[in-house]
């Protein structure tokens, strides 16, 4: 091959690479779907967004999964979602909180949240021998499929996304307050200083680009499982197929995307 | 963040009882929320009295009519007062009307409004006061002339024909007006009962319920008003008519107690998972405020006051008394059953295991001063009016004067 032989065919190789990629790109995004956003098993910091297009949120549908059991109540996660939303500091305003419930053998059912030192915390600490079963629950917004506080918000603050997040527009919301009265789970709060209402987004703002919830990121012991129920190879819906799942207040009709492994029938 | 605020939440953490969500401290729904309920029913029962006279055609009420109609007016205009203050961002409150979400039982608040005020009442008071309004506009002097004929927007037709046009105008607008009444106070009742999240107001009942109060409420305050108003002008009270109102307002108030007595007893026989925490909160937070204000001094003392009132043959100053007594309890009482609603259903955890508390501010813009400012502010307005328009036909007072 002498020199013009291989400038012409550099001439012609380059667009044809171009044309097969084009080609070949929509087969790969259909293979790359359910893993895409780096939110599956080791997912984390790794998987960018496609390279070729902007993120498709009618491609996703998130969840997340707790596993009672793996809890400790090391509230990392709400301290984690504190920084990284900025949320208040004191114990008036989460987007995510963890609750601490103890049953003794008489049935008798004590719960507090672990992060409000309120008058009797720690004092209810019974004896140990009385204690039949001791854990601990991570609250947050369920994401509701069925959200009453987005069916409610008078001036439409408040929506669904398309893959399956309720957020709030805080330059619309006109601070009524109807959404934190319809919430069943008490998972809204009015933010001290923008004045309108503040809830978790699954951390939206991460997702999107493939990051993890920062109270996934942080919890030590896996207890909180992200993922995309759209996808089967998620871990998510892996946790929901090796367990027995339940999500909370059923009879409301929410369709809560907050799935609970080993909870126990008294967490409300 | 305000820190006296941050501090006041500090304190109500002190009085929780049981285990309350950590987002639920604070109350989100103060008394600025109890007073618009309030503020509607009266609208509502004030105009379903006056359509009594125009569509039910009871002539016994007739004195009653125009006073109703601009009581009626004059707690409308106040009625949104007390949802804008209340907003967090009042800035933004247009946006109920310009991007409204149609699942909102809230966003409708503006088309109900708004089509109750404009094409119910402000409609139905024109026709009644036109032809006032052209006989004044000529009789007064400057500038009041000129107030009276913009009232009347410059019409000056006072022909019988046109008269009677008023007339039969003014009774389609009512019978447009009764189901817009309904609307209007049975949907802020709809506003409550459709929370599923909150087994207190979860009712089908509530819109019901919330509608035969107003119309209790509304009816007081006008035999309220039509009694303090002739004692100020040193008139004569119409004793049947007053006799007629009363006995209305007895039968709503019957109805009143037995729909509430109804959900209230379904509750307790269904006994669902929130009943034990609903006993709690009515023995223990609203024990004063349901039990004796509301069911007590509210019903049953004012029921037993109308009964014996009715019963036996009082001359007419102690029947006045009695009635006088009795309209103005069955105010509290109904101011009682607005808190009891609205207050009432955020004293307990939505985990069904503690009790809130509620610790009204004095000064701040959602407080005890604003709201009564804003209870005070309809019968400055009504003042305006009644100095401005007259409560009864002129052709009727020149009839009675002469």
């Amino acid at each position: 091959m002498n020199k013009r032989q291989f400038l012409k065919g550099l001439i012609l190789f380059f667009p044809a690479g171009g044309l097969t990629g084009v080609l070949a790109s929509p087969v790969r995004g259909k293979e790359t779907s359910g893993a895409d956003k780096g939110t599956e098993a080791s997912g984390a910091k790794t998987t960018q967004p496609q390279s070729t297009g902007a993120y498709d949120p009618e491609r996703h549908n998130y969840g997340m999964g707790i596993e009672i059991d793996k809890c400790i109540g090391c509230s990392r996660c709400v301290e984690a979602c504190k920084a990284e939303n900025n949320v208040p500091q004191e114990p008036f305003f989460f987007r995510t909180w963890i609750e601490r419930y103890v049953i003794t053998k008489d049935r008798e059912v004590t719960v507090e949240s672990i992060n409000v030192k309120s008058r009797g915390t720690r004092e209810l600490a019974q004896d140990d021998r009385e204690i039949l079963r001791s854990f601990f629950v991570p609250k947050l917004c369920n994401q509701c499929a069925h959200p009453p506080c987005v069916q409610v918000c008078p001036v439409g603050a408040t929506f669904s996304t398309k893959d399956g997040v309720v957020l709030v527009d805080a330059n619309r919301c006109i601070g009524c307050r109807y959404c934190v009265q319809a919430c069943p789970y008490a998972a809204r709060y009015l933010h001290p200083e923008t004045k309108t209402a503040d809830k978790c987004t699954f951390c939206y703002h991460r997702v999107v680009k493939g990051l993890l919830p920062a109270c996934v990121e942080v919890c030590p012991t896996q207890a909180r499982v992200f993922g995309d129920l759209k996808s089967k190879a998620s871990r998510l819906v892996r946790l929901m197929r090796m367990n027995k799942i339940h999500v909370l207040k059923p009879s409301l009709n929410t369709d809560p995307k907050v799935y609970y492994a080993q909870l126990d029938g008294e967490v409300r | 963040m305000n820190p006296e605020r941050i501090q006041d939440l500090f304190d109500l953490l002190g009085q929780v009882t049981g285990y309350i969500y950590p987002n639920e401290i604070e109350i989100h729904w103060s008394i600025l929320v109890v007073v618009y309920p309030y503020v509607t029913g009266l609208v509502a029962g004030a105009f379903i009295l006056a359509s009594l006279v125009k569509v039910f055609k009871v002539k016994e009420v007739e004195p009653t009519y125009r006073l109703a109609l601009l009581t009626a007016l004059a707690f409308l205009l106040v009625a949104p007062l007390p949802l804008l203050l209340h907003l967090s961002q009042p800035m933004r409150s247009f946006e109920i009307f310009l991007t409204p979400n149609l699942t909102s039982a809230m966003a409708m608040f503006g088309f109900v409004y708004a089509w109750y005020l404009m094409a119910v009442l402000l409609l139905e008071l024109w026709f009644e006061y036109r032809r006032d309004l052209v006989v004044l506009g000529k009789e007064s002097t400057f500038p009041m002339s000129w107030i009276y004929r913009a009232l009347s927007l410059f019409s000056t037709d006072v022909s019988d024909r046109a008269v009677a046009f008023d007339l039969k105008a003014i009774r389609m607008i009512t019978i447009i007006g009764i189901p817009s009444a309904f609307l209007l106070h049975g949907y802020v009742g709809f506003i409550f009962g459709s929370v599923k999240a909150n087994p207190w107001w979860s009712s089908v009942l509530m819109p019901i319920v919330f509608l035969m109060s107003a119309i209790v409420s509304g009816i007081a305050l006008v035999v309220f008003l039509y009694m303090v108003l002739t004692s100020i002008r040193n008139q004569p009270i119409d004793m049947r008519c007053l006799d007629t109102i009363v006995s209305y307002l007895f039968y709503a108030v019957i109805v009143d107690f037995s729909l509430e007595a109804l959900d209230f007893i379904h509750r307790l026989y269904q006994s669902e998972e929130s009943v034990k925490i609903l006993g709690t909160l009515i023995t223990n937070k609203l024990f004063m405020s349901l039990f004796v204000l509301q069911i007590l001094l509210g019903m049953i003392i004012p029921l037993g006051i109308l009964v014996v009132a009715r019963s036996r043959t009082f001359n007419d100053d102690m029947r006045k008394l009695l009635y006088f007594t009795s309209v103005i309890l069955i105010q509290v009482g109904i101011f009682s059953t607005r808190w009891n609603v609205v207050i009432g259903g955020q004293l307990f955890s939505k985990s069904f295991r503690g009790l809130m508390a509620y610790k009204m501010e004095v000064m701040g813009i959602e407080g005890l001063l604003a709201a009564l400012a804003l209870l005070i502010l309809p019968f400055v307005i009504l003042t305006v009016f009644i100095r401005l328009l007259p409560t009864e036909r002129m052709e009727d007072h020149v009839a009675r004067t002469a």
